[in-house]
Parts: structure tokens; C-alpha cells; sequence
């Protein structure tokens, strides 16, 4: 499935013709387990009442969304290819109410935690047992707007709340560390009061573990994916160049010809 | 037509600021390769502050810095510069006054692809509103080079904007430029197409197709939206008493909206706006967008038609308006 996934990323964008691939292949573990895996959902009733819900902080890697939730089964495969063009329900950016599946508008990084956090606090006044999953960038961590969703998570005991984040070492312009460094970033969540799991991000079996110890775990928890930017195509692995650009029609031939032949 | 992209020519500028002034100092939010500002980080790295993915905090610190007596260059998407950073703008940089010029890129529809949640529609609005903010919105690369170098002299706040894609050259080298001075681009009789940022270009071609029907429109370039320059604009309209406003924008708080303020308390002649109608923008290529929104010369013309046609009705009260 992993595979698959990442196909659709690189044949969406390079038909777009623009669009993040690096991260959406950085992200692509993680979102085939939340999917298939971790979360409750029945993509043939996307409104039901107890389904866990999913935030992309991180909006601008929609493409590996968008491939999970038609996988998934959310709407036809067919319609990936429609991705950023005029009257597509798939926009550049997440847009709710446009697409099933998608629960919040995002696109300006630093916002979702916070919405999260209101989704987390609604099944609780509502006593439902529903949790809630965010995906966050790690260069998106540098937003202020975070740590105040932190705060408040913790304040509030928000044992229904997990972050993921995906920690691929880059963003736009370079690595985090040397655009605005982050860490002890683990250390930073746990002074938040949040329970922190370190897992290899590109090992299902590791994300799985700890979307299920988090489960018994009080107040909310930080899941910090070790990742790489690009991950599945040897010339986009680590290479920021293509964080906001796809590939050209070689690159793609390249890619595609790499993903078939990995296991 | 030769096109070029306004961020280029702005990068150049920062670069010819900072060769010439000790005190420009330039802050971006990972965005710099985009922006621009990249052109002044590999120049004067020493001058050059990348603040991460952290708008608010940037408006802050380009605040401090011009406490300090920095002149200080701010940029991101324009949606962030001025959605997200409104308050910090209107705190730490309007109120004070502080020498910060809060310069932005993909403004508009025509961002593209990125969608709704990049394309703003609603930064002049945001700006204009704010007291002691200077409002620019060049109209091509070369004016969004000469902005830059003026805003540098200019002392206090200011926001500019410009887009993503390569917008057409329509002023040249030798062109003055200066802010708070609207240019009138082609001189008319019938209609004053008044436009800003790359619309300015449109009316242009607007005028061209009004033209081969007799009509004879007057095309002006309000580079500043505030200081709105109103001599220039009442002069324009003592002339053809009926104006058309365009912008890449939303047509609530924009040029639309500065116009109408200004007709509203001074003159009684018909106007209609081109721009965004009150709606978020969505994904497809700049040129599809464009047309759907109808940001084209086709409706810029229709527009001076249909409003030529409000005046000609002789003003008796409001009859005009049916
Ligand atoms: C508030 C805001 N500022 C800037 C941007 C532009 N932008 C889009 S992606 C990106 C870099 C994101 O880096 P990271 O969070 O590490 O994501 P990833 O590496 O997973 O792609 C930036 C700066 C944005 N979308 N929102
Ligand atoms: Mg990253």
C-alpha cells in the first residue's frame, strides 16, 4: 500500500504540474497506518458520529492525503489526477466541505493542533470516545500558535489527542536546524506535559506500537516520527529542492521505475 | 510583451539598498527563495534574519529592530503578512510607527494552483485600514523595483504587495515614480479605468478593445492605494465622469472601496468594480482563474460600457441608478 501511495503522489503532482511531493513521501508510513490501521472510520459514512477524526496540519502535503483517503475508499482513485486543477474538489491545499474525508481547511502551517484540540474537547462535552489525530511538520513546530495548543492540551488532559509529527530535518529552506533550530524537541513536548513516543517513521509496525500505547496513556501524546524528506526515490530523499516542486517528465519515469522495483 | 516576475526585481532592489545603506536590514519566514529576499541573505548575510516559520514573531523583531534605528524589510506570502500578523502589525509597527516595510508576494488569484488558502484577496483591505500604514501595489517588476527603493526612503510603515507569476512591462526605466502618485497611463474622455498591481496591464488592453467601439478611456495607475492620490483621480473624472475600478482583490476594502469612499463624500459620478465578488479563490492556472473571477480586459471593457451608459442618463438624484 505504501508503495502504491507513493506512486499516486508522484503521478498527482507531476500532473499538477506543481505541489510538495518531498513531504507527502515523508509522510506516507504514517498516513497508511493512521488509515488502514489505527483509525475508526467508515469512508462510506464520512459524517458517522464516532469516527476518529484526522487534521493535516501540515496541509500543503495533501497529495499523500488525498491518495490515502481515496485508497481508503473516501472517493474513485480516478480523481487524484484532478488535483489542483480548476473545479477540483482535490484543492492544493485541503479545503473542508469540498472533499469527504477532509475535516478542517488547512494550508497556513501552525493551525491544526489548536483544532485539534477543539475536536478533542467536543468528544468529551459530547461523551464520545472518538480520538483525534494531527499530522504536523516539523519546520511548521517553529509556529508559536503550537505551543499554546500544547499548553492547552495538557491543561485540559487531552488523553484523546495524538500528534504526529513528522520529523524529516527539512523544510523550505533548508534543514530546521540551520533555518531555526528546534531541538531538544522531545524535551520541548514533555515540559508541555505531553507523553512523547520516538518511533522510526518509516516502520509501520513502530507507529502502530505507539498509536496503541498512547491509547492508554493519560493526557495527550506527541508521536516524533524520525522521517526522511523524499523518502522511497533515491534523488528526492533529503534533497529540499523537491519540497515544493514535482518532477519533470524524466524524474517522474525515474521515480516510478525505483518505487516498482522496491519491495 | 516581455514579462517579468515583481519579487525578482525586488530582490534586485534590497540587494542596490543594501550595497548603499549600512541600516537596511532584511527577516523572512522560510520563504526567502520565494520572496526574494534571498538575493540580499547571499549579499549581506550579516544583515539578513531568517526567523523560521514564525510570522508573528518576525513583525515583532523587524519592530525592535527599527526601534534601534534599522530600516527593516519583512516579507512572506501576503496572506501571512498580513492575516496572521495583523495584530503584530498594528501593535508593534503602525501604532509606534516604526520604519518596517511589511513587503509581500503572491498576492491574488493568480498564486494559482496553491489555492484559496494562498491567494489573498483581502490584504489591501487589512492595511488600508490601519492608520499611518502607506499602501503600494506596483503595477509591473520595474514600479516594484523603484517601490522598494522609495519605501526605503520613505520614513515609517509600509505594505506593498506583489504577485507570483511574471506580470507584463508596462512602465519603463525612465518612468517616475513616486508614492502616493497615481500615473495616468493613456489619457481619455469617455470612462476612467482606474487600476492597480497587474490590472493596470488589463486596462490597458481594456482600453485598446473600448477603442475599436469609439470609446476613448482614460487608464490610471493608483500605485499607492493609500495616500490615495485624489487630485489625480478628480481630475480624471472631471473628464469623463464615470469611472471603473480593477484589482486582484476582493472588491470589498480595496481600490474599489477607496474610490467609493471618495466619491461618496465628494463627486456623484457612477462607478462600477472589477475584482473578486466577496469569494475565496480556489486552485486551476492563473489565466483560468483570472477568467473565472473575471479579471480580464473583456469585462474591464464591459464594465466602462455599462457604466458610460449610467451617466449618460442625466443625473437627476439618484435616477440614474433606476
Ligand atoms: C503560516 C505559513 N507560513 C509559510 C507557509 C509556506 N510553507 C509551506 S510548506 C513550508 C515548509 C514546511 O516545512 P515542514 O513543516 O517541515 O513540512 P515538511 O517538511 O513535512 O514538508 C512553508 C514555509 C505556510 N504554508 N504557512
Ligand atoms: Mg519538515
Amino acid at each position: 500500500m505504501c508503495r502504491n501511495i507513493r506512486r499516486h503522489v508522484i503521478e498527482m503532482t507531476y500532473e499538477a504540474g506543481s505541489g510538495h511531493p518531498g513531504g507527502s513521501l515523508s509522510s506516507t508510513e504514517i498516513m497508511v497506518s493512521l488509515f488502514f490501521q489505527v483509525m475508526r472510520h467508515d469512508p462510506q459514512n464520512p459524517k458517522w458520529d464516532l469516527r476518529d477524526r484526522f487534521i493535516l496540519s501540515k496541509g500543503h502535503v495533501a497529495p499523500v492525503y488525498y491518495a490515502a483517503l481515496a485508497e481508503s475508499g473516501y472517493f474513485p482513485v480516478e480523481e487524484l489526477k484532478t488535483l489542483r486543477k480548476l473545479g477540483s474538489r482535490l484543492q492544493g491545499h485541503p479545503a473542508y466541505g469540498k472533499l469527504p474525508g477532509v475535516e478542517m481547511s488547512t494550508g497556513s502551517l501552525g493551525q491544526g493542533l489548536s483544532v485539534a484540540c477543539g475536536m478533542a474537547l467536543a468528544a468529551r462535552l459530547d461523551g464520545l470516545d472518538y480520538r483525534v489525530f494531527c499530522l504536523c511538520g516539523d519546520g511548521e513546530m517553529q509556529s508559536g500558535q503550537n505551543w499554546e495548543a500544547g499548553m492547552l492540551a495538557s491543561h485540559y488532559k487531552l488523553d484523546n489527542l495524538v500528534a504526529i509529527l513528522d520529523r524529516n530535518r527539512l523544510q523550505s529552506s533548508g534543514l530546521t536546524e540551520e533555518t531555526m533550530s528546534l531541538e531538544p524537541l522531545a524535551d520541548k513536548w514533555r515540559a508541555f506535559g505531553w507523553n512523547v513516543l520516538e518511533v522510526d517513521g518509516h516502520d509501520v509496525r513502530q507507529i502502530l506500537n505507539a498509536c496503541e500505547l498512547s491509547r492508554s496513556m493519560k493526557g495527550p501524546s506527541m508521536i516524533i516520527a524520525d522521517t526522511v524528506k523524499g523518502k522511497g526515490v533515491s534523488f528526492m530523499e533529503n534533497n529540499c529542492g523537491f519540497h515544493g516542486r514535482c518532477c519533470t517528465c524524466d524524474e517522474r519515469e525515474k521515480a516510478l521505475t525505483e518505487l516498482e522495483a522496491r519491495q | 510583451m516581455t514579462t517579468a516576475a515583481q519579487r525578482s526585481y525586488f530582490g534586485k532592489a534590497l540587494v542596490e539598498l543594501g550595497r548603499a545603506r549600512q541600516d537596511i536590514v532584511v527577516l523572512d519566514a522560510d520563504l526567502a527563495t520565494s520572496t526574494k529576499t534571498s538575493d540580499f541573505a547571499s549579499a549581506f548575510p550579516d544583515r539578513f534574519f531568517e526567523v523560521g516559520i514564525a510570522e508573528q514573531n518576525m513583525i515583532g523583531t523587524a519592530a525592535g529592530l527599527a526601534a534601534c534605528g534599522k530600516t527593516v524589510f519583512a516579507s512572506t506570502f501576503a496572506v501571512f503578512a498580513t492575516g496572521r500578523c495583523w495584530d503584530q502589525i498594528r501593535q508593534s509597527i503602525a501604532y509606534p510607527g516604526m520604519n518596517v516595510k511589511v513587503v509581500s508576494t503572491h498576492c491574488g488569484i493568480s498564486v494559482g494552483g496553491d489555492g484559496a488558502s494562498h491567494q489573498a484577496l483581502e490584504d489591501l483591505s487589512l492595511m488600508r485600514t490601519m492608520p499611518n500604514m502607506t499602501v503600494i501595489s506596483p503595477a509591473d517588476a520595474e514600479e516594484a523595483f523603484k517601490a522598494t527603493l522609495a519605501m526605503a526612503d520613505w520614513h515609517g510603515p509600509c505594505y506593498m504587495r506583489m504577485g507570483r507569476a511574471d506580470f507584463p512591462l508596462i512602465t519603463g526605466k525612465e518612468d517616475e515614480f513616486q508614492i502616493g502618485k497615481a500615473n495616468i497611463m493613456k489619457e481619455g474622455k469617455d470612462v476612467s479605468i482606474v487600476a492597480t498591481g497587474q490590472m493596470v496591464a488589463l486596462a490597458l488592453d481594456a482600453a485598446r478593445i473600448l477603442k475599436e467601439g469609439g470609446v476613448n478611456a482614460e487608464v490610471v495607475n493608483m500605485s499607492t492605494l493609500k495616500p490615495l492620490d485624489t487630485e489625480t483621480l478628480a481630475d480624471s473624472l472631471a473628464r469623463t465622469r464615470c469611472v471603473v475600478t480593477a484589482e486582484e482583490h476582493s472588491i470589498i476594502g480595496g481600490l474599489g472601496s477607496a474610490v467609493a469612499e471618495y466619491l461618496a463624500e465628494n463627486e456623484n459620478y457612477p462607478l462600477l468594480r472589477v475584482g473578486v465578488k466577496d469569494s475565496f479563490g480556489e486552485s486551476g492556472t492563473p489565466d483560468e482563474l483570472m477568467h473565472k473571477y473575471g479579471l480580464t480586459a473583456e469585462n474591464i471593457a464591459l464594465s466602462a460600457k455599462m457604466v458610460i451608459g449610467k451617466k449618460t442618463k442625466k443625473r437627476k438624484g439618484f435616477l440614474w441608478r433606476k
